[in-house]
Parts: C-alpha cells; structure tokens; sequence
C-alpha cells in the first residue's frame, strides 16, 4: 500500500511538472501538439489549375514552417489542414463543410483561382468567418461581403481595374492609338476582363474593331490571328490561359501580326514553362504581371523567400520561378497571422476589423485593403519583354528582360514603342 | 465581302488543322471503328506521345517526328497487351459494352494519373528547328508547325489505308471486324487479329502525340479535351474508313478554320458538330460508313 502510494504521488508530480511547463509555454512544441492553430483550404492540386494550386501549396507550408520556427501564433503552433479541390467548384462547399464541421480548423483560406473561390463563399459568409482569398477576380463584387480580403492587387474595381492600365499604356503613346482588337478564351475569367476592358475602351475613346471569345480547347489560332489582323488594329489586348498564349503568340509571329501594342492579361507568360519555349518570340509583348524580379520591387522577404521555393519546385514539378503565384500564397497567410498576433484573438470579427483597419507588411510589399476585401488602390504591373535573346531560364531571374513599364511607382525601365521596334 | 486571301488562308489552316485531325483520330477509327472497342482512353495515349516526345526532345535534342516513329513499335506492343488484358476480362466474357467502357475509364485516369505523378502538371512544349518558321505560296501563309502535323497525318492515313487494303494481316483485320465467326472458319484466329488491329491503333498515338506537342503545349488533363472530337471524326467519316476519317477530319478541320475566321470563333464548335448531325441526318452511317 505505502508503495503504491508513493508511485501515486510521483505520478502526480511529473503531471504537475509537466501541466506547469505547457501552462508556462516553456515548451510551446509539445503544448502546440495538443492544441495547434489550423487553417484550412482546398486547393487545385489536380486538374486544370494543379501547376498553380501546387506552387501556391509549397509557399504556404513555407509560411507555417517559418510560422512554427518562431513560435507559432498566439504561442500555439500553426497547421495547415487542406485536401485537394480536383479543379472542380463541385467539390468544395464539401471540403469547406468537413474543414469547419469535422476538422474544426479555427480559420479558413481560400484555393486558388476564382472558380474555386465562388462556391465556398456563401458557407462563409453564413458562418460570418473572416476569408482571406487567393487571386479571385470579382467574386465579392455582387455579396460585397466584409470578411473578404482578396490578396490579388486587382484593385476596388477588379475587372475594370485589371485591364485599365494595358489600356491607359497603350492611350498615353504618341501618336495615340485609334482601334482596338480585344479577343479572350469562352471562360469565367477572360470573360470578366472582356467586360472590363470594354469599359475602359469607352472611357478611353478607343474604337473596337475586333471583339470576339473563342472555345478553351481552339487547337489553331492563326484563323484567328489572321482575323485579327485583317482589320488592322492600333493595340490588340488579348485574355487567355496559358496554352491559348503560346498558340497566340506563335500565331501571331507566324501570321506577321504587328499592331503598335500586342499583350494584356495572357496568363501563362509569368511561368517558366512558356518564358522559356517562347524565347524571343515575347520581345516586345506587353503583359500584367504582379512580380518580377526588377529593382523597384525589392521588397524584405522576398528574395529569402524564392530561394527557397525554388529549392523545392523542380522536385514538385512546378513553376521553378515561382514569380507568379507563391508569393501571394505566402503573402495573404501573412496578413492572416499578422491580424491573429494583432488582435491576439480567434475571433472572427475582430480579426476581420483588424485586417481591414491595418497596412500590413508582406513579401509582396504593405498591403491594404478596400471597403470589398479588394487592394484599395490597384497595382497591377505592366511588363514588357525586352532583350531576349535566348530560351534560357536564367536570364528570368535577373532585371532587365521583363522591365516594369507600368505603373510609374513602379517603373523599371521606359516601353518600346510601337510593338515592331522591340520584336528584334 | 469577303478577301479573297483571307479566304484562302482559312481554307489552308483548316486542311492542316484537319491532318492533324485526322492523325488524332485515325486510333479511334481501327479501334472503335473496325473492331467495337469503345477505347475512351485513346486520347491519353496520344498525351503519353506527346510526353516522351517532350522527354526525347529535352533529354537527347530528338526531333518529334522522329521520336513519335520511334516509338510506334513501343505503342504497338503495349496496344496488343491491353487488347489482351481487355479480351480476357471482358469480351471472351461477353461483358464488354459496359464494364469494357469502364476498363478503359480506369486506363484513361491510371494513364493520366501516372503522367501528373512523373511530370507534375506544368505545360511542357518541344523544340525543333521548324517550328515557329513560315513560307508563303502567294497570298497565303503556311506555318511548318501546322504543315508537318498534317503531312505526317496524311502520310499516316495512307500508310494505314494501304496496310489494311493490300496487305494480308490488313485484310484480316476488315474481316474480323465484319464478320468475326466466319474468320474463324476460315481457319483465322479472331483474338490475333484483332490484338493486331488494337496495337496499330495504340501505334499510332505515339505519332499523333509528337505532332499535338509540337503544335502547343500540352499538360496531362489535356486529354479529355479531345475525347469528343476524335469520336466525331471518326462516327463523322463512316465508322472503321480510313479514308472516311481523313475527309472528315478535313472537313471538321475547314468548317472550324472558316468560322473562325469570319463568323467568331466561338460558334466554331458548334458549326463543327452542327455538320456532323446534319452529316448524320443524311447518311447514319458516316460519310463513308457501308
């Protein structure tokens, strides 16, 4: 009996001990490992956004790996709970509902790409939960919800703002382009900047001479190349997706397509898959772009951050540059857990207020959100492709070969104008 | 009114777009065609080529013509084994209409699986010394990008033509697919030939892949964006014609290219199956379908 008894009573102080240690945060890996901070997300790790929703997958275990390094949040580790949305909006209000009901995660993120971030919304806002998200184009436009924060820098008016400043660009040359030739893929996104760069032509006193959506899966675009440039426009400013883009742009080259300004919202030319198979055909494109590795967009962080991406791209089969998409991954993690420390709450709202009240400091530069969730001013880049005279992925991580044309806080070199004098 | 050279120019991008076509969709026109196998997974096949052309030509500096000819042996073979794999578990068995679809569902995602899993699910594009060059014939503009696509389809039509007109085993296998009892009789043995049929029509994905990487980029999911355009070329030409799926493929090939050029290429899809119902309407059996 007395050694039983002893036994209780060492037991009761190694409990002590160890409850003391937790209560103390001394040992904040174990007390996290009962208790972490989860965040929760779908994400395009298959299907048609994969390359992106992977890319943007190793920045933000990047994020919780630097978060954990340092302690965690709140003095709790962080954890990513996430499962892969296929691409398909089907999927997630169900994966929502399991990281909510069944995970229980704290937080919620969104996956990448508009098209995943539309049906996850009303759960969200039904729950009245704080929805950091991920390069959606308008998807607050019409619920105008106040726990959105779209780390994109579209700006407060998306599709309007997004395509304004290839079309401002391109109104500011001398002598000022006249027509327009506008073209997009038959989906959700080029659809959206189509209707925005319409507004913009009016605005602009632009004349649209060519207007016009075409399948996902067109196989050969120089019929309409070619129909482009039969009516001869001043600027032609085209949306597409990224194997849409390299057909264009061989088209283009192949049927002699020389306007004074060719480029626009092309996505897939801030990859290394396309940069380097195109080459020199991109000389004197113009393009949106977010990032690129110029001087005048040094921001702390950001260079620490893409070494070590690119450390694990190739091994993941991703994007090795990693310019696109993974910053802003990690970026609006970063707005997440600085609202977290700031208001040293789980509270929905007021990490919500927080976010909305504060710039906050991330790898992409100060972030500061508008009354939709949206940038309160737009900094969306224009970039032109100077100088390439090789397929070299190399010469992508130096300045000088995709030079900030746009906007002038921005600009990292003077645009060549008409399109014909930078082509080579 | 309507430019002239423009109109030629359409007329030419729709002839070698549909070569291309064609060279897509000559698998599923011996498979589906002759011998009544509802191979969905053929268009995975042809990503398979386009991936180890991708792989030969940034590897070892390949050309994709030559890597898709090199290749077609290998295609062959692994065509003849999951012909075998499919007869034994099906068709011997008298359960191929549903569960044999099935099959090839599970081959379709296993292929497409396996190409996310070994090359990730970035868009990979091949070099060659003729892509991205052009020549003019007067007004119009010819692109080899497009050209060597629909040369090599063409070629491949033909040789595939003559193999089954002329030769022994080509006969063989237009027998079995009218009348596989009768083969039988004659001494023949059904499940040979038609793992020989099967194997061809696997081969020539492996050509068909070379000439879909060269013409732009291509990433695994990209597959299933072919499964209703090959079928249409292949019900469209008369199932099991050779031939019949070269004409077709040229005309779903123009009808895409003219629209378009002068109607907007959104309603090319459209245009492009509205002739294969009304094609249908007329004649059931396809172009040239007997």
């Amino acid at each position: 009996m007395r050694r039983n008894g002893s036994r209780t009573r060492t037991w009761a102080a190694v409990s002590l001990l160890i409850g003391a240690l937790l209560a103390s945060g001394v040992w904040p890996g174990l007390a996290g490992a009962v208790d972490p901070i989860k965040i929760g997300f779908g994400m395009a790790l298959t299907g048609g956004l994969a390359a992106n929703g992977k890319a943007a997958l190793i920045a933000m275990q990047l994020w919780e790996a630097d978060m954990n390094k340092k302690g965690g949040l709140l003095g709790r580790p962080v954890q990513l709970v996430y499962y892969d949305d296929q691409t398909k909006g089907a999927t997630v209000p169900g994966i929502y509902t399991k990281l909510l009901d069944v995970d229980k995660v704290h937080f919620v993120v969104s996956g990448y790409g508009t098209n995943l971030i539309a049906p996850a919304m009303p759960i969200v806002m039904e729950r009245k939960l704080v929805f950091p998200a991920l390069f959606g184009l308008a998807n607050n436009e019409k619920a105008n919800y106040p726990g959105y924060f779209q780390i994109m820098p579209a700006g407060p008016n998306p599709a309007v703002d997004w395509t304004a400043t290839y079309l401002e660009l391109a109104a500011r040359q001398t002598p000022k382009p006249q027509t327009i030739a506008i073209v997009g893929a038959d989906a959700e996104y080029p659809h959206n900047a189509l209707a925005g760069a319409r507004e913009n032509i009016k605005r602009l006193g632009l004349k649209t001479v060519y207007d016009s959506t075409y399948p996902p899966n067109t196989v050969d675009f120089t019929p309409i190349v070619r129909a482009i440039k039969a009516t001869n426009p001043d600027i032609v400013a085209v949306y597409s997706y990224p194997p849409d883009t390299a057909g264009i742009v061989l088209a283009a080259h192949e049927v002699g397509l020389q306007p004074k300004m060719f480029g626009g919202g092309m996505v897939g030319l801030q990859f290394a898959a396309l940069l380097t198979k195109l080459g020199p055909k991109l000389n004197g494109i113009v393009n949106y772009d977010f990032w690129v590795p110029e001087p005048t967009l040094k921001f702390p962080g950001i260079e620490d951050f893409l070494k070590r991406y690119q450390a694990q791209a190739e091994k993941a089969g991703v994007d090795p540059l990693g310019h696109y998409l993974p910053p802003w991954a990690y970026a609006y993690l970063q707005v997440l857990g600085q609202a977290i420390e700031g208001t040293k709450s789980l509270d929905q709202q007021k990490v919500a207020e927080y976010i909305r009240a504060n710039e906050h400091d991330t790898i992409v530069g100060k972030v500061k959100f508008g009354a939709n969730g949206e940038w309160a001013t737009s900094r969306v880049l224009q970039v032109q492709f100077q100088s390439i005279e090789t397929t070299d992925i190399g010469q992508f991580l130096k300045p000088g070969k995709r030079v900030v044309v746009w906007p002038e806080q921005y600009k990292s070199g003077n645009l060549i104008y008409p399109y014909a004098k930078a082509m080579r | 009114m309507v430019a002239l050279d423009l109109l030629l120019n359409a007329l030419a991008a729709g002839i070698l777009l549909g070569g291309f076509y064609a060279a897509v969709s000559l698998g599923i026109a011996v498979a589906f065609g002759l011998l009544d196998v509802v191979n969905i997974a053929h268009p995975v096949f042809v990503m398979l080529g386009a991936y180890v052309t991708y792989i030969m030509n940034v590897r070892f500096g390949l050309d994709p013509i030559l890597t898709g000819l090199l290749f077609t042996p290998v295609f062959y073979v692994l065509g003849v084994v999951l012909y075998r794999v499919y007869y034994m578990s099906f068709e011997r068995k008298g359960a191929e209409s549903l569960r044999g679809l099935v099959f090839f569902f599970g081959i379709l995602f296993i292929v497409e699986v396996s190409l996310l899993l070994a090359f990730g699910v970035d868009y990979r594009m091949v070099e060659a010394s003729y892509i991205g060059k052009t020549f003019q014939i007067g007004p119009v503009g010819i692109a080899f990008r497009l050209l060597v696509p629909c040369v090599v389809g063409v070629a491949l039509t033909g040789a595939l033509y003559l193999f089954l007109s002329r030769t022994f085993y080509g006969r063989a296998i237009q027998a079995v697919a009218q009348d596989s009892f009768a083969l039988r009789l004659m001494g023949a043995n059904p499940f040979r030939v038609k793992g020989i049929a099967f194997g061809l029509a696997i081969a020539t994905a492996a050509l068909a892949g070379a000439l879909l990487v060269m013409i732009g980029p291509v990433e695994p999911a990209m597959n299933r964006e072919y499964i209703g355009r090959v079928f249409a070329v292949a019900v469209l030409g008369g199932m099991g014609s050779i031939g019949g799926t070269l004409v077709a493929a040229l005309i779903l090939g123009i009808a895409e290219s003219l629209t378009s050029t002068f109607y907007g290429p959104s309603w090319s899809v459209a245009v492009s199956f509205g002739v294969l119902l009304l094609a249908l309407a007329v004649r059931p059996s396809g172009l040239f379908g007997r």
